[in-house]
């Protein structure tokens, strides 16, 4: 049966093969620093589960003075010339959408096939699993076709790569910074804030409380799982299910709504909101956000009603 | 009261541009520390949820496909096909996008689109060539705004979406924290109450992406 430990390997055998060949990129002057940082990524895929809790711990400080002092980055140049790409693309084009569309595809039969045929693959990881083999899949049928150098995909993958930097590592690291904040109970500190703000008696004040306090405490966590329990906890339940008789489905469900509202407007979720700036290599790191901002606040507003009418 | 020093931390260091690796081992430190922790305790759990939380970075994976694509030309081939198409202007491609998202995404299907692998390879080649369609003489910073803009529209489409479906782990967290209260709540009602807000986030953004549309016509320097 195929796990996310197959997945893992996978990965762990990518950033090895970036972190080699960036060693070797002469032309790099910070090929030491992409090396190291690639290769202890890839130590973490391979063999995170045998390092230990502090040994990880370590890895992770390793990696953070890596790149907070400025030890990685990409290397000039090592783009395909426009016209090539045009002029390839005149030959190959259909051929290369039918390549980029195999991942999505394998990934959508692959989360059902192994969803209604038991023993395959882990049933609960099966769009990560199945995501991997798409991968696979488009690889060597691009690779059989076009024919291009061995290493070309892992060049050009390894450039793309670079390109993101440090900021591929962001979002894991704030999914850690998140389990720091749970250990030493931040959230509960904060919600007891919350609660203390909302006037007495007034439904529409605990209603307003609670959507802004979950859009607002998403921003803060980068994630709306963490505000959830704790918005619940402070104003949620006692307040509007308890004292005023809402329903805790509509209330649990649009809060959770309203807090990805707060989501779409805060960069410390790294992977909706910097990591594409980076991938799409935009001048601003802000600007994914400041696009989502006018959906995001009147997005808010009507969640915020929706409570209020739909729960009491 | 003191543990808050870590969000103070991290608002300040993102205001100031650190490097935010940096900012975020400091907030770690600090909060543990004003929780009463020592530094190999803060380090361990930090290292644990690390290692635990490794499936957030396995989508880099996608990555030699998509530089072998686009080395033979696939952005190219992308902006070609809209441009053939005459109907397909920079709104419509966008709002379907964001109703095909929505729809894969409120079938458990969330990671079979995402920013690695359809936005920088195909939605976001395909909206600029769009947008040139109608306006030669779209500027840098218009052309920033419809890059953004489509990496708007497959989060917006991902977020409103993805409660609709039954087994989505955000569902199964509402379910077992309101069981912890004593309400046992079948996923399905979760899933419903979804419902209204991905309409309104449907018609709020599609909205909002006839109005980019309408400002990417006109030549000029509009932020």
């Amino acid at each position: 049966m195929i796990t996310l430990g197959f997945v893992y390997v996978l990965a762990g055998l990518t950033f090895a093969l970036f972190a080699v060949l960036g060693l070797l990129d002469r032309t790099n002057p910070k090929r030491f620093g992409n090396g190291i940082f690639w290769g202890l990524l890839a130590l973490s895929m391979l063999a995170g589960d045998r390092l230990g809790d502090f040994g990880n711990g370590l890895l992770v400080l390793a990696l953070v003075a890596i790149a907070g002092t400025g030890q990685i980055g990409r290397a000039p140049g090592g783009e395909i010339a426009p016209e090539i790409q045009a002029e390839r693309a005149a030959k190959h084009g259909p051929f290369l959408l039918l390549v980029a569309l195999i991942i999505p595809a394998v990934a959508l039969a692959g989360t059902f096939l192994f969803k209604w045929v038991p023993g395959l693959a882990d049933p609960k990881q099966a769009t990560l699993i199945s995501l991997a083999l798409g991968v696979l899949i488009a690889l060597a049928v691009g690779m059989a076709r076009l024919r291009p150098p061995a290493l070309l995909p892992l060049e050009q993958g390894r450039r793309l790569l670079d390109a993101v930097g440090w900021a591929a590592i962001l979002p894991q690291m704030l999914a850690s910074l998140g389990a720091v904040f749970a250990l030493a109970g931040v959230g509960e500190v904060v919600g007891d804030l919350i609660g203390t703000a909302i006037p007495e008696g007034s439904l529409f004040g605990a209603v307003l409380a609670f959507g802004l306090g979950m859009a607002l405490f998403t921003m803060v966590m980068g994630n709306a799982f963490a505000a959830f329990p704790v918005m619940l906890a402070a104003v949620g339940m006692p307040l509007l299910v308890k004292q005023h008789g809402g329903d805790p489905a509509v209330v649990a469900a649009i809060g959770m709504l309203a807090g990805f509202c707060g989501t779409l407007m805060t960069p410390m979720a790294a992977n909706f909101n910097l990591v594409p700036a980076a991938l799409l290599e935009l001048k601003n790191p802000y600007g994914v956000i400041r696009a989502q901002i006018g959906t995001a606040v009147p997005l808010l507003a009507v969640n915020i009603l929706f409570i209020w009418l739909f729960a009491f | 009261m003191l543990v808050l020093i870590g969000i103070l931390i991290i608002i300040a260091g993102f205001l100031l541009r650190f490097n935010p690796l940096l900012v975020i081992m400091a907030s770690a430190l600090a909060t543990g520390l004003a929780a009463g922790l020592d530094i190999a305790a803060i380090i361990a759990a930090f290292g644990k949820a690390f290692n635990d939380t490794r499936y957030v970075s396995i989508v880099w994976i996608v990555l030699p496909v998509i530089g072998l694509l686009e080395a033979y030309g696939l952005q190219q081939h992308a902006r070609t096909l809209i441009g053939r198409m005459k109907g397909a202007t920079l709104g419509r491609l966008l709002t379907s996008y964001l109703l095909l998202r929505q729809a894969m995404a409120a079938v458990g299907l969330t990671s079979v689109a995402g920013h690695p692998q359809t936005v920088r390879p195909l939605v976001a080649p395909m909206a600029e060539a769009a947008a040139e369609a109608r306006n030669d003489a779209l500027t840098d910073d218009q052309r920033e705004e419809v890059k953004a803009f489509a990496a708007a529209t497959d989060n917006i489409g991902l977020f409103f979406g993805e409660d609709i479906f039954l087994a989505i782990g955000s569902i199964l967290l509402m379910k077992g924290v309101l069981e912890g209260y004593g309400y046992q709540i079948e996923p399905l009602h979760f899933s419903l109450w979804a419902i209204p807000t991905a309409i309104a986030a449907f018609l709020i953004h599609g909205f909002r992406l006839r109005r980019l549309e309408r400002r990417m016509q006109k030549p000029g320097a509009s932020a």
